[in-house]
């Protein structure tokens, strides 16, 4: 992987695990999400407090300061690392090493939150974003952790019902993880858009189409069933 | 081994840490009344790292990319079942208040010094300077806040029974939570600026104190306003001062970072810096308390307000000089 937004994580066990990191883009509408989640809430408890008078007074002022600078912070560290917006978009935060944040570390990233949105419109943190390597704001770099993509789950390798068909010419491993990999992704793509894949292997196979790739792969991942 | 062999040998392997981490994750209170407690504990680890050595081998023999990326993701959920950091919540605060944070207040004493002159030499500098030149305070406050205040403080106003009424202590309180709480969070915070930002805050408070306190004297209001300051005032201004300090370390993180890269030394001083920012925080909610709910009230003769005020410097002062000098 020559240009890749993966942060790799070397653990004990001696195994590579491998997290795609969040950018700008999605972080923005994560915020934003989270930013209307607040203002609502802040919206229901403006209709709701002033029944109780003073006291609902007071409880707002509190209400205010949770939100502005605990919202985050409870909901990373007990709600699995994700905010609901976060959720939303399928990000959550973690520590650099892979293990989930903790209490200081979540602190610490959400109170330097107050030096990313300066000068305005969170200008430090954007751009610390855009030059970091793993897409962090300086909350984040001051607090070791990462906001990726969390995996949605896969079903593991699923070719699907075909015939598999052996493959008579020498491949390399690289060619068969290509070939494996269309397979997997070949009931996601449109008629065209496999053949045109398909096309590119034209080199290796001579003539081949779709389905017979699909074949193949089904061979390559150990299909018996009709050589 | 062809793939599809390597995932029939397997799956119920897989499928059994999968439903593992999903009874872990659901929480202690279903973990507790199921029976596999026992085995997850027991037999997790070593699930974990034969998955972990089937990642390798998934990459190494090149398999679809959509195992590869199965056994990634159940070797992340285990590793961040496994590595995750347990720490029992309410003894460790207790042990906090006893011990951590005054031993962190000593441990960090040239940064409390710092943070502490920068904090009130200004406070000293101003006060005197507007007791020799009073129009100095319209520098730096504007005349309707300097009125606003002389207002709150007028002793002639406090007569005639303009005292707020106690259900509006619960108001002051939310909003002293609210608004020290965040200046103390933003003292912190700014110290990420090479320190600057902790410096400023620091120093602008000092001197806003200073010149507040210099002019109500000089106005003689001197009982209405020492009196409802000194009760919150030794919780109040040693934490603004707790935050400085802890601001100051991560400034001193990003200035100074010795032989390590420069973000593993900011990390490093802020996770240091911790201890202070809950404490500072424990502290402001003390104060708010104390400056809602005692320093406004009326009834108590001035003499007690003072005493009160000079006990609890006394306690603070106690408090960091001795607690947690040896283990319980």
């Amino acid at each position: 992987m020559l240009l890749d937004t993966t942060h790799n994580i070397a653990t004990p066990e001696g195994v590579e695990l491998r997290l795609p990191v969040a950018g700008l883009g999605a972080r923005s509408m994560a915020w934003l999400l989270d930013a209307l989640i607040k203002l609502a809430a802040l919206v229901v408890a403006s209709m709701v407090l002033p029944f109780l008078g003073d006291l609902g007074q007071g409880l707002w002022l509190i209400a205010f300061f949770v939100l502005l600078w605990l919202y985050n912070v409870v909901f990373e560290v007990l709600n699995h690392g994700a905010t609901p917006g976060k959720k939303t978009l399928g990000l959550k935060v973690m520590n650099a090493n892979g293990t989930p944040v903790g209490w200081s570390g979540s602190i610490i990233r959400n109170l330097i939150r107050f030096v990313d949105t300066l000068p305005g419109c969170y200008a430090f943190g954007c751009v610390a974003v855009l030059l970091s390597k793993d897409f962090q704001r300086l909350g984040d770099l001051a607090a070791g952790t990462i906001v990726v993509y969390e995996d949605k789950g896969h079903a593991g390798s699923a070719i699907g019902d075909t015939d598999a068909v052996a493959v008579k010419v020498p491949l390399t491993l690289d060619e068969q993880q290509a070939i494996v990999g269309f397979g997997e992704r070949a009931s996601r793509l449109n008629r065209d858009r496999a053949e045109e894949l398909a096309g590119l292997m034209t080199p290796v196979f001579g003539e081949v189409d779709a389905d017979r790739l699909r074949s193949h792969a089904a061979w390559l991942v150990g299909g018996e069933r009709n050589q | 081994m062809k793939q599809e062999a390597f995932e029939a040998r397997y799956a119920d392997a897989w499928a059994e840490l999968e439903q593992w981490i999903v009874l872990l994750s659901a929480g202690r209170r279903k973990l507790t009344s199921s029976v596999d407690r026992g085995k997850i504990g027991r037999e997790m680890p070593a699930r974990y790292r034969q998955v972990c050595h089937h990642l390798s081998l998934a990459r190494a023999r090149r398999y679809s990319i959509g195992l590869q990326q199965r056994l990634n993701r159940l070797a992340l959920d285990g590793h961040q079942h496994l590595y995750r950091a347990r720490t029992p919540v309410f003894s460790a605060i207790l042990r906090f208040i006893i011990i951590g944070f005054p031993q962190a207040f000593r441990r960090q004493w040239r940064y409390m010094l710092a943070a502490t002159l920068l904090f009130y030499l200004p406070i000293a500098g101003m006060a005197l300077a507007v007791q020799i030149e009073p129009e100095l305070i319209y520098s730096l406050v504007d005349p309707g806040q300097v009125a606003q205040m002389e207002d709150m403080y007028d002793p002639a106003n406090r007569v005639l029974g303009r005292e707020r009424e106690s259900e509006k202590d619960v108001v002051m309180f939310g909003f002293y939570i609210m608004n020290n709480i965040g200046v103390g969070f933003r003292t912190f915070a700014g110290g990420l600026l090479f320190g600057i930002g902790s410096i400023f805050f620091l120093c602008f408070n000092g001197l806003y104190f200073g010149a507040i306190a210099s002019h109500l004297t000089s106005a003689g209001y001197t009982e209405t306003f020492w009196s409802f300051v000194s009760g919150h005032s030794a919780f109040e201004l040693t934490a603004i001062a707790i935050f400085g300090a802890a601001g100051l370390m991560l400034g001193m993180g990003a200035l100074a970072p010795g032989r390590k890269v420069r973000w593993q030394s900011i990390r490093d001083r802020a996770l240091d810096s911790m201890p202070l920012v809950y404490g500072g925080t424990g502290m402001l909610v003390a104060a708010a308390f104390v400056e809602a709910f005692w320093s406004s009230t009326t009834w108590p003769p001035v003499g007690l307000k003072y005493m009160v005020g000079a006990v609890l410097w006394i306690l603070t002062g106690l408090y960091f000089g001795l607690m947690g000098r040896s283990e319980p």
